[in-house]
């Protein structure tokens, strides 16, 4: 049984719209049999955090295209992606670049 | 297990380069982006030595980017430039004015002069009362036609020699889809030019120094140097045609990246078949501005706007132009089909 993670969430460039205006989330994933990936963080996020308009945020299994992920000031495709295995405070933020310039 | 940066070898990477598919660090990053926009100014020759530029900036991303990267490469490289910022105030209640602040904070941050010209000022209508008789289908238009001729009446009044504009390689591919969905020849032959021709009474050069830069990039570059930027939605903006081209391009972008530049180099290289017919620049009868017609579009549409008639800068209506001009009457038919409007 792997321990609960504590993940620091980041929203920017307007995605912190769709959760309220709030830009920083604590959460903690509770622990499960396997290790938590993105994949299902993006999951978990779209139930429990995401206040509306889920398609702008999602689009089938991943981001929308057009929203930037870093996982600890990294870009996640360097890590992986979807793929990435989750670890406690883990520092992941997504940037929005859908708006004018 | 952290990847390394494909330049220097000794840090960490942050980011793909969507462009090259390389990785690199943070400061190898920086250099790469500031450096190409330098190398982008230098090969198109965009600014010659002693000349006053005008940055167009509203404070979003691109704008914000352009100025730091300008005022940077200016002193890394001595272009003799002396730099001002140009902001447009449409007057969009709770989107503009939250911008105009972060441009008057730019303006302090990095020490440029800054003049605002308004619709108000300019035209004696705000895009809030714009869309409120228009509706909300056409109204991006209206506020891309004043806008450009107001970029210039700035420009004018600060007495610059050239405008450059924070426009990005996603943003010229977009505008290359539009085209060709539209079946707009002219626009597609003029729309990947990095700089505009300089002719005309009222109308400054206008270039692109962020033409070849990708949004990813820009938007990490102004995420990992923590600049200051306004990122909302324009509130008006959902129905408009380049969200659509937008949407497929990000799809694109994310199957092959390098579809963005492609598609900009397949719109570069388009030649227009003989015997087309092209559009011939003159000027408005009305005001003197550039434009292939007897009125320009700014003026056709204020007269809509003014008369009641939303609709007539909307479609082609080009014979009734010179009816308008003569001032002669419209018959109810002509005026019936100038006021419908879809909202």
């Amino acid at each position: 049984m792997a321990a609960p993670v504590a993940v620091h969430l980041e929203f920017g460039g307007g995605a912190e719209l769709l959760f309220d205006g709030v830009k920083e989330h604590h959460v903690t994933l509770p622990s499960q049999s396997e290790p938590w990936d993105m994949k299902q963080l993006l999951v978990w996020i779209q139930r429990n955090l995401l206040k509306e308009r889920p398609e702008l945020f999602v689009q089938g299994d991943t981001v929308r295209p057009g929203i930037l992920v870093l996982i600890n000031d990294a870009d996640w495709e360097l890590m992986g992606e979807l793929d990435y295995q989750l670890l406690d405070q883990d520092n992941i933020v997504f940037i929005s670049t859908l708006h004018g310039g | 297990m952290p990847v390394l940066c494909s330049s220097c070898s000794e840090k960490r990477a942050v980011l793909k380069r969507p462009k090259t598919g390389h990785s690199l660090c943070k400061a190898c990053f920086f250099w790469a982006f500031e450096e190409e926009v330098h190398q982008t100014i230098v090969a198109a020759k965009l600014f010659r030595p002693g000349e006053t530029v005008g940055i167009a900036a509203s404070g979003g991303k691109d704008s914000t980017v352009l100025a730091h990267v300008m005022k940077l490469l200016n002193e890394r490289h001595g272009y003799g430039l002396e730099l001002m910022l140009i902001s447009v105030d449409e007057g969009i209640t709770g989107y503009r004015d939250d911008s105009l602040e972060t441009v008057k904070r730019n303006q302090q941050q990095y020490e440029l002069p800054l003049k605002i010209v308004s619709y108000e000022e300019l035209y004696g209508w705000t895009m809030d009362a714009i869309v409120k008789q228009v509706g909300l289908k056409n109204n991006c238009t209206f506020c891309g036609v004043f806008r450009r001729q107001a970029l210039d009446r700035g420009a004018i009044m600060l007495k610059v020699d050239k405008i450059c504009t924070g426009h990005n390689a996603d943003d010229v591919a977009e505008t290359v889809l539009m085209n060709i969905l539209r079946g707009d020849i002219a626009r597609l032959r003029r729309c990947t030019a990095i700089s505009t021709a300089s002719e005309g009474d009222g109308v400054v050069p206008r270039c692109k120094p962020l033409k070849y830069a990708y949004e990813k990039e820009i938007v990490l570059y102004a995420y990992f140097k923590k600049l200051d930027y306004f990122s909302t939605e324009c509130i008006y903006s959902p129905n408009a045609y380049r969200g659509y081209a937008r949407t497929f391009l990000k799809d694109l972008e994310s199957i092959r990246p390098s579809s963005i530049m492609d598609i900009i180099h397949s719109g570069e290289n388009l030649s227009v078949r003989e015997g087309v017919k092209m559009p011939v620049q003159g000027t408005c009868s009305r005001c003197g501005y550039i434009s292939s017609q007897a009125l320009c579009k700014s003026c056709v549409l204020l007269e809509g706007l003014n008369r009641g008639l939303p609709k007539l800068g909307i479609g082609k209506h080009h014979r009734l132009h010179e009816k308008i001009l003569s001032q002669q009457p419209l018959t109810e038919h002509e005026q019936r089909k100038l006021k419908s409007v879809d909202f």
